[in-house]
Formats: C-alpha cells, sequence, structure tokens
C-alpha cells in the first residue's frame, strides 16, 4: 500500500481513503481526490504509452486536458472506453485501465522497432510509399496500415450508459473558474446577471490551487473556495464543475459537457454518464487560462520529463513527487516555483536557465533556499531506456548555437518550461481573429466578432493582480450591459511573487555530429526533421505542413506542440511568426465521447415514431410493420409460418376478389378554406378545378417551378370554400410548406388559409367488389348505389353516431370508398368495418399489398414521383390543362423535356413469367454487351402480380410505350440476374379503368 | 446553432426554421409570356452573394410564417427581419 513517491502534506486529497486500481493488469493504491495519473506518479510509475508512429516509450508530460501521451483505454467490454486522457480521469475504487498502442506491452513494445528503422518513415511516409504497385493498396498495404495506426480500440457492444440533453439560456457565460474567472462571476452576478460559471476540473480555481498567493487575508485557495459557495447561494448563478464548454458556435451558442457519472463510486442506475448542455448565452467571458510549452532538445521524449508546471500541480493538487533527483530545464521565471516546492518538501533540484541571468524575486527566493542554479545552461539531450536517467547538460555558446562543455548529470525527472500559451480555442472559434503577442511570443485574442471577451492568462495577462482587475471590471462591464444596475464591486488586495521576463530561446541546438530526435508533437509524432523536411520539399503554408506531417492533428489538438512548430517554420522560413499564421482552432476543444452527442436519441428514439389509431389493434393482429417516414405502418398480416410475398399475395388477392381494408391514416391531410380556394388549387395543380361540384372529388398531380411531378393526391370539395386535400404519406410535409410559400410569399392577394389535419383523421380504405355491400351495412340509411353515390363522389355521413366523411376514391384500381373519422374514433371504425366485413371475407391488408395492387394497375408512386420525372414521362399529359397557368407550367417547354426520347413509363413481364425482377434492374438491349452495357430505363416498382399470377415490373425505359412488344434484359449486377423481359403497357390490369367506376 | 428573430414570435433558435432562398426572387405573374431566359433565370440562377443577403425564412417549427432575414452570409451576423409585408 505505500506509495513511494506520496507526500505526507500537500494537497487535496483524502489520505484516510484509499483506492484500489488495476494499471496493465497490476494492483496499485491511490487516494480520494486523485487522478488516474496523479495515482499511477505516486507509485512511481511515468511509462504509460507508446508513441504513435515510432512506439517511443512515453510518459505523462502534463497534468491536465493538455496532456499528449497519457491516452488509456478504461475498463473492458461493452464499457470501454479508449483514448481517455489519464490526467482527466478521476479515480475511483476498482478502476482498470491500460496502456495502448503497445503489443505484447508496454515495456516490451515489438512496434519500437520502427523507432530503428524511423530513418525510413519520416513525414509523408505512407504519402510516398504506399502508391506503387496500384493492386497492392486494398490487399495489402491498407490493412496493415490499418492495423498499425490508431490508438484505443472502440468498444464493440452498445453502449450501457444513458447520456442527457439540456438547453439553457443565461446573460453571462463565464469559462473556466480561476482568478479572472471566479472575479468576473461574482463581479457580474452581484450586477444582477444571470450568470454560468463553468469549470471543466473536479475542483474550482484553477491556478489559485497551486500557486502561492493572498487575496484579501486569505489564500487562494480559500479564497475561491469562499467566493464559489458564495456563487452557489445566489439564485440568479448556476455553478458547474467537472463541465467543459467545447464548442463556440454562431449566435453565442455554446455547447458544453458535464461528466456527472464516471467519478462517483457507486452512482445510482439511472444517473446520466455525461449531459451535453446547449447554453445560448447573451455575453460569452472566456477565461480558460494557459498552457505551458515544452522546450525542444534531444529525446525530449523520455518518461520522466515532464512540463514544469505539471510537476508543481502534482505536490501542491496530490501531495506527488514526480521524481526524487529533479532538474528544472527553463527559459523563463515560472518553472523556479517547482524548484521551490521540490526544495521545500526536501529535494534538492537543480534548475538549469537558459538565460544569462534573471533577477526577480522568484530566483532570489530559489537562491536563498540554496538551490544550484546553472545559467547560461541547457540541457542538449537525455538517456535511459523506459525513464529518464540522466541529461547532458551543457554551457551555451555565446550565439547560442552550440555548447562550450557538456556534462552528463543524473537525474530521475526533468521539467520543462518554455514559457505560456494562452489557451485561446473558444475565441478564435467564436471568430476572432487572433494576434501575435511578441512580449510571451503566443497568440492572443483580438476583435471579438461575437459577444465574447477574453481575461486573464488566456489574454496574456499572467499576474494575479491584473487577472483579478480584468475579472472584476469586465464582469460589470459585460453585466451592465445587461442589467444597467450599476453595482460594482472592488477587487481584493492581492499578493504575488514577482516574475521576470523569459528569453525566446526554446529549441536548443544539436551537439556536433549528433542527430538526436527532438519531439515537437508528442502525440502525432513530429519532430524538428520532420517540419524541416517538410519545408525543404517546398510546404509553405501552414496549414500543408500541419498537413503532411501531421503537427497537432492529433486527438490533443497540438496544445503542447502548436506553437513550438508555428515558430520553428517561422525561424526556419525567416519571417516571424503572425506572416505564418496559425491552424485553425475547431471544436472540441477535448475529445467528446459520441454517446454525450448522440444523447437520447439512440435505437428507436433516434426520431420521433408516428402511429395510427389504430396501431394496436394491428399489433395483435401480427401486424408485421414498416416504416414509412415517421410512420408506422402495417406492411402485412402474418398468418401462420407465411413470407412477405406469400402474405401480400393473399392479401391483394382477397381485395381483387372480397374485400379488404387498409389504415392509411398516414396520407396526408390539408384543409384549405377561403373565398380563393378553387383558384388557388387551380394554380397549384395542372388540371382545372375551378368547375369542381360540391360533394366530388377529383385526382391533381402539382409540379414543381421547374416542372418535376412533385405530388400527387385527391382534393374534395366540402363546400363552396372549403376543400380536402390528400397527399402521399412521404411529402405531406413539403406539400404543406410549398402551399404556404405561394400563398404568404408569390400570391398574398389570395383570400386562402391552410392548415394540415393529418393527425386529426383517422382514415380506412375499404376496397374490393364487395366493398359496396360493406359499406351498405356501414351506413344503411345512405344510398351507395353506383348512380347514387358516384366513382369520384364524397358524402358526409354518420358511422353508428359518429360523424364521418366518405370518399369514393381508389388507390387499389378496384371499387373503393375511403372512409375518415376523428382519430379519437379511428379504432371503432376500424373495429366496425371489420366485424361487419366478417361475413364478406374482409381481411386486412398492408402496405405490400397496397403496392402490388397500385403497381400492377399502373399507378405512379414515389418509386416513379422520383424527382426526375416530368408529367408525360409518366403516362399523365391528359392531367395538363391547355387553358390556364399553373406552377411549372413553363419550364414543360424547356428543349429537354420535349424530346420524344425521353424516359418513360411503360410496364415489364418476365419471358419465362416466374422470376421476379429485382427493383433498380437496368433494361439494356445486349446483355453481353461489353461494360458500361448502354442503359435504356430502370426498373422502378416489382411485384407479384395477383391478378395474372405472375411476375410484373413498373420501369422507366427510353422512348417508352413505342417500344411496347419489345424484348429486351433486366440486368442486376448487385444480384447477379439477368432476365430477360418483355415490355407490355404499364395499365396491366384493367386498362380502361372499369372496375372504379362500376 | 443561429438565433433568429421571427418577427412573430421573436427569438428562436435556428432548428425550428428553414431556409428560403433570396428574397427578391420574383415569380413571373402566371399566364404572361416569359421569354426563355427569364425563365431560366427565375428557376435557376441566383445570386450567390459574399456579405449582405436578403432572404426568405420559414419558421415550420413554430408559427409557420414566412418572413424576410438580412444575413451576412460569411459572418452569418443578421442585422434585421421583417414579416413580408415590411421593408428589410
Amino acid at each position: 500500500m505505500t506509495q513511494e513517491y506520496r507526500l505526507d502534506k500537500e494537497g487535496f486529497i483524502n489520505r484516510k481513503k484509499s483506492i484500489s486500481f488495476k494499471f496493465n493488469g497490476k494492483k496499485y493504491f491511490g487516494y480520494e481526490g486523485d487522478t488516474l495519473a496523479s495515482a499511477l506518479l505516486a507509485n512511481g510509475v511515468h511509462l504509460v504509452g507508446r508513441s504513435f508512429k515510432y512506439h517511443r516509450p512515453r510518459g505523462f508530460i502534463g497534468s491536465k486536458e493538455d496532456e499528449p501521451n497519457a491516452k488509456v483505454q478504461l475498463y473492458n467490454g461493452a464499457k470501454t472506453e479508449p483514448n481517455a486522457v489519464a490526467t482527466e480521469v478521476e479515480l475511483v475504487e476498482g478502476l482498470v485501465a491500460k496502456s495502448q498502442n503497445c503489443w505484447p506491452s508496454v515495456s516490451f513494445d515489438f512496434g519500437a522497432i520502427n523507432n530503428f528503422l524511423s530513418k525510413f518513415f519520416p513525414a509523408g511516409f505512407y504519402y510516398k510509399t504506399f502508391m506503387w504497385p496500384k493492386s497492392f493498396w486494398s490487399k495489402i498495404y491498407e490493412p496493415i496500415i490499418r492495423k498499425a495506426a490508431g490508438l484505443g480500440v472502440a468498444p464493440l457492444k452498445p453502449d450501457p450508459d444513458r447520456y442527457e440533453h439540456k438547453f439553457e439560456h443565461c446573460d453571462i457565460l463565464i469559462v473556466g473558474s480561476g482568478p479572472s474567472g471566479l472575479a468576473s462571476a461574482l463581479s457580474a452576478a452581484k450586477n444582477g446577471a444571470r450568470v454560468i460559471l463553468a469549470e471543466d476540473k473536479s475542483k474550482f480555481g484553477g491556478s489559485l490551487l497551486a500557486d502561492q498567493v493572498t487575496i484579501g487575508n486569505k489564500t487562494g485557495k480559500e479564497w475561491a473556495d469562499e467566493t464559489v459557495e458564495q456563487l452557489k447561494s445566489m439564485p440568479n448563478v448556476i455553478v458547474k464543475n467537472r463541465s467543459q464548454v467545447f464548442g463556440y458556435y454562431d449566435h453565442n451558442m455554446m455547447v458544453m459537457f458535464e461528466r456527472t457519472k464516471d467519478h462517483i463510486q457507486s452512482p445510482s442506475k439511472y444517473t446520466p454518464r455525461q449531459k451535453l448542455w446547449y447554453i445560448r448565452a447573451k455575453e460569452v467571458v472566456i477565461s480558460t487560462g494557459s498552457i505551458e510549452r515544452p522546450l525542444i532538445f534531444g529525446n525530449n521524449d523520455r518518461p520522466g520529463i515532464l512540463l514544469a508546471a505539471a510537476a508543481k500541480e502534482y505536490i501542491k493538487k496530490y501531495g506527488v513527487l514526480v521524481g526524487k533527483k529533479p532538474i528544472i530545464f527553463t527559459n523563463n521565471d515560472s518553472a523556479y516555483d517547482t524548484a521551490i516546492e521540490f526544495k521545500k518538501n526536501g529535494i534538492d533540484p537543480l534548475i538549469v536557465d537558459v538565460r544569462n541571468v534573471s533577477e526577480s524575486t522568484v530566483v532570489k527566493e530559489a537562491k536563498d533556499l540554496g538551490i544550484t542554479i546553472k545559467f547560461s545552461h541547457a540541457v542538449a539531450n537525455t538517456e535511459g531506456q523506459l525513464r529518464i536517467s540522466s541529461a547532458l547538460v551543457g554551457k551555451l555558446n555565446n550565439d547560442k548555437s552550440g555548447y562550450e562543455n557538456l556534462e552528463s548529470i543524473p537525474c530521475d525527472c526533468l521539467c520543462i518550461s518554455g514559457n505560456w500559451t494562452p489557451t485561446v480555442h473558444l475565441s478564435s472559434q467564436s471568430g476572432n481573429k487572433l494576434k501575435f503577442d511578441e512580449m510571451i511570443s503566443a497568440f492572443i485574442p483580438n476583435k471579438s466578432r461575437q459577444n465574447e471577451t477574453t481575461i486573464g492568462s488566456a489574454n496574456g495577462s499572467f499576474t494575479l493582480k491584473k487577472s483579478l482587475k480584468d475579472g472584476f471590471d469586465k464582469g460589470f462591464e459585460v453585466s451592465n450591459k445587461l442589467t444597467k444596475k450599476n453595482i460594482k464591486i472592488d477587487p481584493p488586495i492581492s499578493n504575488e511573487k514577482s516574475y521576470g521576463n523569459y528569453e525566446k530561446f526554446w529549441c536548443m541546438p544539436l551537439p556536433k555530429n549528433k542527430e538526436y530526435k527532438r519531439c515537437v508533437d508528442f502525440q502525432n509524432d513530429v519532430y524538428v526533421s520532420d517540419i524541416e523536411l517538410a519545408i525543404r520539399e517546398g510546404f509553405r503554408s501552414i496549414e500543408h505542413v500541419k498537413r503532411y506531417t501531421t503537427l497537432g492533428m492529433a486527438t490533443d489538438q497540438g496544445k503542447t506542440s502548436n506553437l513550438n512548430g508555428l515558430q520553428l517554420v517561422s525561424n526556419i522560413e525567416n519571417k516571424i511568426v503572425p506572416e505564418v499564421g496559425h491552424t485553425t482552432f475547431r471544436p472540441p476543444y477535448t475529445a467528446v465521447t459520441i454517446g454525450t452527442i448522440v444523447g437520447r436519441e439512440v435505437g428507436k428514439h433516434y426520431r420521433p415514431t408516428r402511429k395510427s389509431p389504430m396501431h394496436l389493434w394491428h399489433e395483435k393482429n401480427n401486424a408485421v410493420f414498416v416504416d414509412a417516414g415517421l410512420w408506422l405502418r402495417p406492411r402485412y398480416y402474418k398468418q401462420g409460418n407465411e413470407t412477405l410475398q406469400q402474405a401480400a399475395k393473399r392479401e391483394g388477392a382477397n381485395v381483387r376478389k372480397n374485400v379488404g381494408v387498409c389504415d392509411v391514416t398516414s396520407l396526408g391531410k390539408i384543409d384549405i378554406k377561403g373565398p380563393d380556394s378553387a383558384e388557388f388549387l387551380n394554380r397549384v395543380y395542372t388540371n382545372a378545378w375551378m368547375k369542381l361540384p360540391v360533394g366530388k372529388a377529383r385526382y391533381g398531380v402539382m409540379l414543381r417551378e421547374d416542372g418535376i411531378v412533385f405530388d400527387d393526391g385527391t382534393t374534395t370539395r366540402i363546400s363552396e370554400n372549403h376543400f380536402h386535400m390528400t397527399t402521399t404519406t412521404a411529402q405531406a410535409v413539403n406539400v404543406l410548406a410549398h402551399l404556404e410559400y405561394y400563398l404568404q410569399v408569390v400570391w398574398p392577394e389570395l383570400d386562402v388559409n391552410v392548415l394540415s389535419t393529418t393527425e386529426q383523421w383517422a382514415g380506412a380504405a375499404v376496397a374490393g367488389p364487395k366493398s359496396r355491400n360493406l359499406l351498405k351495412k356501414l351506413f344503411p340509411e345512405t344510398d351507395v348505389s353506383n348512380e347514387g353515390f358516384p366513382f369520384m363522389g364524397f358524402k358526409e355521413e354518420n358511422l353508428f353516431g359518429i360523424p364521418a366523411r366518405v370518399f369514393r376514391i381508389s388507390f387499389s384500381g378496384e371499387l373503393a370508398y375511403e372512409i375518415n373519422v376523428e382519430s379519437d374514433h379511428g379504432i371503432f371504425m376500424w373495429k366496425k368495418i371489420i366485424e361487419l366485413g366478417k361475413n364478406m371475407n374482409i381481411q386486412p391488408y398492408g402496405t405490400e399489398a397496397l403496392s402490388t395492387l397500385r403497381i400492377e394497375m399502373g399507378h405512379v408512386a414515389g418509386s416513379e414521383i422520383d424527382g426526375r420525372t416530368i408529367p408525360s414521362d409518366l403516362s399523365l399529359e391528359g392531367m395538363l390543362s391547355k387553358k390556364k397557368d399553373f406552377i411549372g407550367k413553363r419550364s414543360l417547354n424547356r428543349e429537354a423535356f420535349l424530346n420524344i426520347n425521353r424516359e418513360k413509363i411503360v410496364g415489364v413481364i418476365p419471358v419465362d413469367k416466374k422470376t421476379m425482377i429485382p427493383e433498380g434492374s437496368h433494361l439494356v438491349k445486349d446483355k453481353n454487351a461489353a461494360l458500361p452495357n448502354p442503359k435504356l430505363g430502370h426498373i422502378s416498382a416489382s411485384c407479384w402480380s395477383v391478378e395474372y399470377n405472375n411476375p410484373f415490373s413498373l420501369a422507366i425505359l427510353k422512348e417508352g410505350k413505342k417500344r411496347i412488344g419489345e424484348k429486351l434484359y433486366a440486368m442486376s449486377p448487385l444480384k447477379n440476374k439477368s432476365i430477360e423481359v418483355e415490355i407490355v403497357s404499364s395499365h396491366y390490369v384493367d386498362p380502361k379503368g372499369e372496375r372504379v367506376r362500376s | 446553432m443561429l438565433e433568429i428573430k421571427c418577427p412573430h414570435c421573436g427569438l428562436r433558435s435556428q432548428n425550428e426554421f428553414s431556409y428560403g432562398g433570396d428574397s427578391n426572387t420574383k415569380r413571373p405573374e402566371l399566364g404572361k409570356e416569359v421569354s426563355d431566359k427569364d425563365w431560366d433565370n427565375f428557376i435557376y440562377l441566383r445570386d450567390n452573394p459574399r456579405g449582405k443577403h436578403s432572404e426568405l425564412w420559414h419558421h415550420v417549427a413554430g408559427c409557420r410564417q414566412w418572413f424576410k432575414v438580412l444575413r451576412d452570409t460569411s459572418t452569418h451576423e443578421i442585422f434585421k427581419t421583417a414579416k413580408l409585408t415590411e421593408e428589410l
């Protein structure tokens, strides 16, 4: 249970609560409050992974979201998560983690052979090498590369956890709870603004948790705790920890994920794992802090080499020493704090500083503590197999191009600091064009494009005093724009150490005749030599250098590497950094699980499901359902061991012979009212509508303005100024928007109102030669004779006390009626139809039989109205009025639409009268012609004709009816079929349409 | 996601709306002779400006009214929204 590198004091961990976990199969102990990273370091574990390309041993570099190396695989089975960042994973009892990208183990990794072959794998290696021979790509190169690439392994089972989405509005969203974030939150909240404060770590306070400062008469940590408590008690403030704002989108739409479960020891069953917050903020204050940059020198990527600030955080936040023989290597003053913390805990550090001198108070403090400092010195290289064992330290010559002497100094960790990079990701995402700050050699936000402002070290202000002042000032300023309450509070007095300037020297020269690897991008294995190569090969734009070398393209998005890469390019090119520019910052700032993005929209909740009022009846009667848009419709009603085709045949045949009933509730229905309704329909439909009598229905076709058929359906004149329109299920939504567009935008002078009534009516189609007898039973008082209720007639009726609309319309081509009742009475209507139809052998029929019936009748549907066909392609030219104008009419005169060779609708039967023709098959003249075989048309819909008991298909064929009688081939390479077919009329059954009028 | 001020309902998120193209497009009058070129322009040709663009949006998941929006196509800034009967 001993943790060799754990201190007896320091840190915000609970030493009374020991927690066991497994890493790479071995059991370790940490404490409550640890991260996986701090617990491993407490046990002296630095080696956690292998690098992406060369499989070099890698350890922790950072202590937070900047960590490029310590990506681990968590847990097993369905719960497994790849690429978790060990520095961000909170320790819980029973945590299981393992290293990625290594085999058989992290300490002996077979892939490390790549490191010895690295001369053969420079930048662009894959682009250059695997070009030839072409045939090797898919069978040999790609599988090998795929196997070698990638980090963790995705789970193969469905995610057992649940995720939630949440929408929130606020006046001010403050991102980050460091000193400037807390100050602005307090200031804005006191001024009456509705504030959300988001902190991605478990603890609030940011740098205050590790820095030795005082605010008022309290330590930084105490002030932070007190401020957070105060904010939490205010009703106008939402305070969230473990919440990462990762994306800044248009119009101040901020997206954040909150970790709600993984840190809890025994969460309840329904605790969501993560929550995704969509926050619309009137103003955004970005106080995201800054990230330390590494220095670049030979073999700077060995385990045991960390950022100096990370080493300090491990001491201050977790009571963990990252080593007992530390060297601190820096070009600025901030790393001296790390040395001081080591010294205070009884460890003697050595400071190697590239600067000639520094005389700030923090340097003086280090000197007074007796810490050895080597000014004008640098680390040129390191040694150590799986962990650093020594550093090669030398005095830099005057122009810093080489070393005057070099000595090997033993160490077990090397803490490096190359100054600080403001975390500008969110402000850049907001559209802020960044500017380069020469003083700190980094980009900071410039002019805001949206309502955002950046403060604190994210804005390049590295003193506590300035951060607090900016925080309080901006918090007031921004909130006062919204609340105008003028309540201002003064910043408290603060105390901190003074820090001197840093020296812009960060890439160490190589000793003479040495070619040590100097790493720039740790996660993607990009070295100084790779960037030099890219520029030698002519890549100039930083975006190109990035893609060629993959600099900054890993899951950490180059948090520690981007700026060093830019500076390197600018040095080599002899340009200044702003001329080189920077690559684009894109969301998400840190990795977000797919589960969080998807939220509850998984499985059947992926989209809403629409069900008819008769759905339960269908379920009870063995309906097999099919998706029709959002609707679930019965496809067929299964009897015994029937197949789909057998059922469709039975149901269809029963309609042709007796009577069937089909649920048509899903058809789009639009109520049209107003004195100009008939005129409006006259413009929308291709045929004439002015003289349609009350009580009559008419079939109509509508076009788009470009002449393509848009939708079809029947519309009924209920009264003089009241029409009931039906649309196809698929186009119902679009037709309504289309009508609204013309009424509101194009012809506002028409006095017409439209309203969707799809869900107000339940519909049943009763079809078949016995349907009239059934209607007689349903409506005993009504004259249902052919004269009393003719084809295309409409009656408002009474179904045993329930108001019903009855239409004599037919999609099946049989004598048929459609009955509509208010939705709540749908099931009553349906049951009555079944009950009264029993002795006529009524059977319900599904969409498969419905399709069969319409196909053999030659009625067009979605597979023919496919966005490419005009009326004459579908034999609908009779529907085009010559006397009036209508939407899309002018387009029909276009040359291409008048071409007589256009593909038009025909019927197709297989010559053997046995083989079903797969939908989508191409019609060709010669089945043996060389590929690509010239296509004459395609099969749009296929069925087994119940009338003739053989297969029948509809096709869209070049020259259409002219080819009736010709023999062609239907070829389906997908199904490996070629079938000899004969072209027939598309009206295969009852071509004169006598049955519907009988 | 944009935030659009429906002139009838107020500020709403973009997912309540659908886009309807250039608001200055005029459909030729019904029944009038239109040359091939003019018709072609009406059906297919639209300006694609970088910057201010007056366009139509439809509040489909709201009041179902079409209205006008003056929007910057490169920054997505929305300067003004108006009812169809109003000037932008």
